[in-house]
C-alpha cells in the first residue's frame, strides 16, 4: 500500500500543477497549490512506515505552512480585487515585461 | 479490505481532484477540495497516522476551506461562470510539462520496489511507540524534544502570517 500511496500522490500531484498552469482564476490557483502541498503530505505519511515517525511530524510542519501560506494569499488576493474588481490573473500584468 | 478501501479512496481523491481542476464554478471546485482532503484523511487512517488523519480533517477541511469559502462568498466570486481556462500556445506547453513531469514520477515509481514494506523497521518503530504512548503521544513526544525547535519557529511564522494578512487586507494601513 506505500507504493500505492506514492503513485496516488504522484497523480495528484501531476492535477495539482495541471491546475496552476491552466486556470487563470487566482483562488483556484490557490486551491491547486493546496493540492499539490496535500499530495506531498501523503507521500509524507506513506513513507514514515518505511523511515519511523519523523514523516509524520513533517506533515505537521508542512500543514502549518500551508496555513499560513493560505492566509497570506487570500489577504494578497483581496487587496488585489479592490483595485481590479476581479481574480482573473490575466489583469494583473503590472509586472508584465 | 484495506485494499478495497484505499482503492475507494484513491478513486474518490483522484475523481475529486480532477473536478477542483475542471469545475467552473469557484464554489464547486472548493466542495470537490474538500472531498479530496476527506478522502485523503481516508488513507491516513489505512496508512495507520490516526492522528494526522484527524488533523486533515479539522484544520485542512475545516478551518483553511472555509477559509477559502469565506473569500470566494466576501468577493462574489461564487456565481463567477466566465472562461478562466487559458488556450492558446500556453495550454499546450502546460500539458508537456505536466506530461514530462508525470512522464518522470512514473518512471522514478516503476523503478522502485514493490514488496510490502507496511510492516519495516520504521513501521514497527512507530506501532511500538503508539502502543506505548497513544496516537497523540507518538508524535508529541519526539515534537517536543527533538524537534522542539523548529516547533517554536512555527510559531512565529503563524505570528507574522497573522500580523501580515492583517496589513494586507485593511483598507488603509
Amino acid at each position: 500500500m506505500v507504493v500505492a500511496s506514492m503513485i496516488l500522490s504522484a497523480l495528484l500531484f501531476v492535477v495539482g500543477t495541471l491546475g496552476v498552469l491552466i486556470r487563470r482564476n487566482a483562488i483556484i490557483m490557490f486551491l491547486s497549490i493546496e493540492l499539490q502541498l496535500n499530495a506531498v503530505n501523503l507521500t509524507f505519511v506513506a513513507l514514515s512506515r518505511v523511515w519511523g515517525i519523523e514523516g509524520q511530524i513533517f506533515v505537521f510542519f508542512v500543514m502549518t505552512v500551508a496555513a499560513a501560506e493560505a492566509a497570506v494569499g487570500l489577504a494578497i488576493i483581496i487587496s488585489i480585487f479592490r483595485h481590479y474588481e476581479t481574480v482573473n490573473v490575466n489583469n494583473f500584468n503590472l509586472l508584465k515585461w | 479490505m484495506v485494499d478495497i478501501l484505499f482503492y475507494i479512496f484513491a478513486a474518490v481523491a483522484i475523481g475529486s481532484a480532477l473536478g477542483v481542476v475542471m469545475s467552473r464554478n469557484p464554489v464547486g471546485s472548493l466542495l470537490f477540495m474538500v472531498a479530496t482532503l476527506a478522502s485523503l484523511a481516508g488513507i491516513f487512517v489505512l496508512l495507520e497516522a490516526h492522528f494526522l488523519a484527524a488533523v486533515q480533517v479539522i484544520v485542512y477541511a475545516g478551518a483553511i476551506m472555509v477559509l477559502f469559502l469565506f473569500v470566494i462568498m466576501l468577493l462574489n466570486l461564487g456565481h463567477d461562470y466566465q472562461k478562466d481556462l487559458k488556450w492558446g500556445a500556453f495550454s499546450v506547453l502546460s500539458f508537456i510539462v505536466v506530461g514530462t513531469l508525470a512522464g518522470f514520477l512514473a518512471r522514478a515509481l516503476g523503478a522502485g520496489s514493490t514488496g510490502d514494506v507496511m510492516s519495516s523497521a520504521g513501521g514497527r518503530s512507530i506501532d511500538a511507540a503508539v502502543s506505548e504512548f497513544g496516537a497523540v503521544g507518538a508524535i508529541a513526544r519526539p515534537l517536543f524534544t527533538t524537534y522542539v525547535v523548529p516547533f517554536e519557529i512555527t510559531g512565529i511564522l503563524l505570528l507574522v502570517a497573522i500580523v501580515g494578512a492583517l496589513v494586507l487586507a485593511k483598507r488603509n494601513v
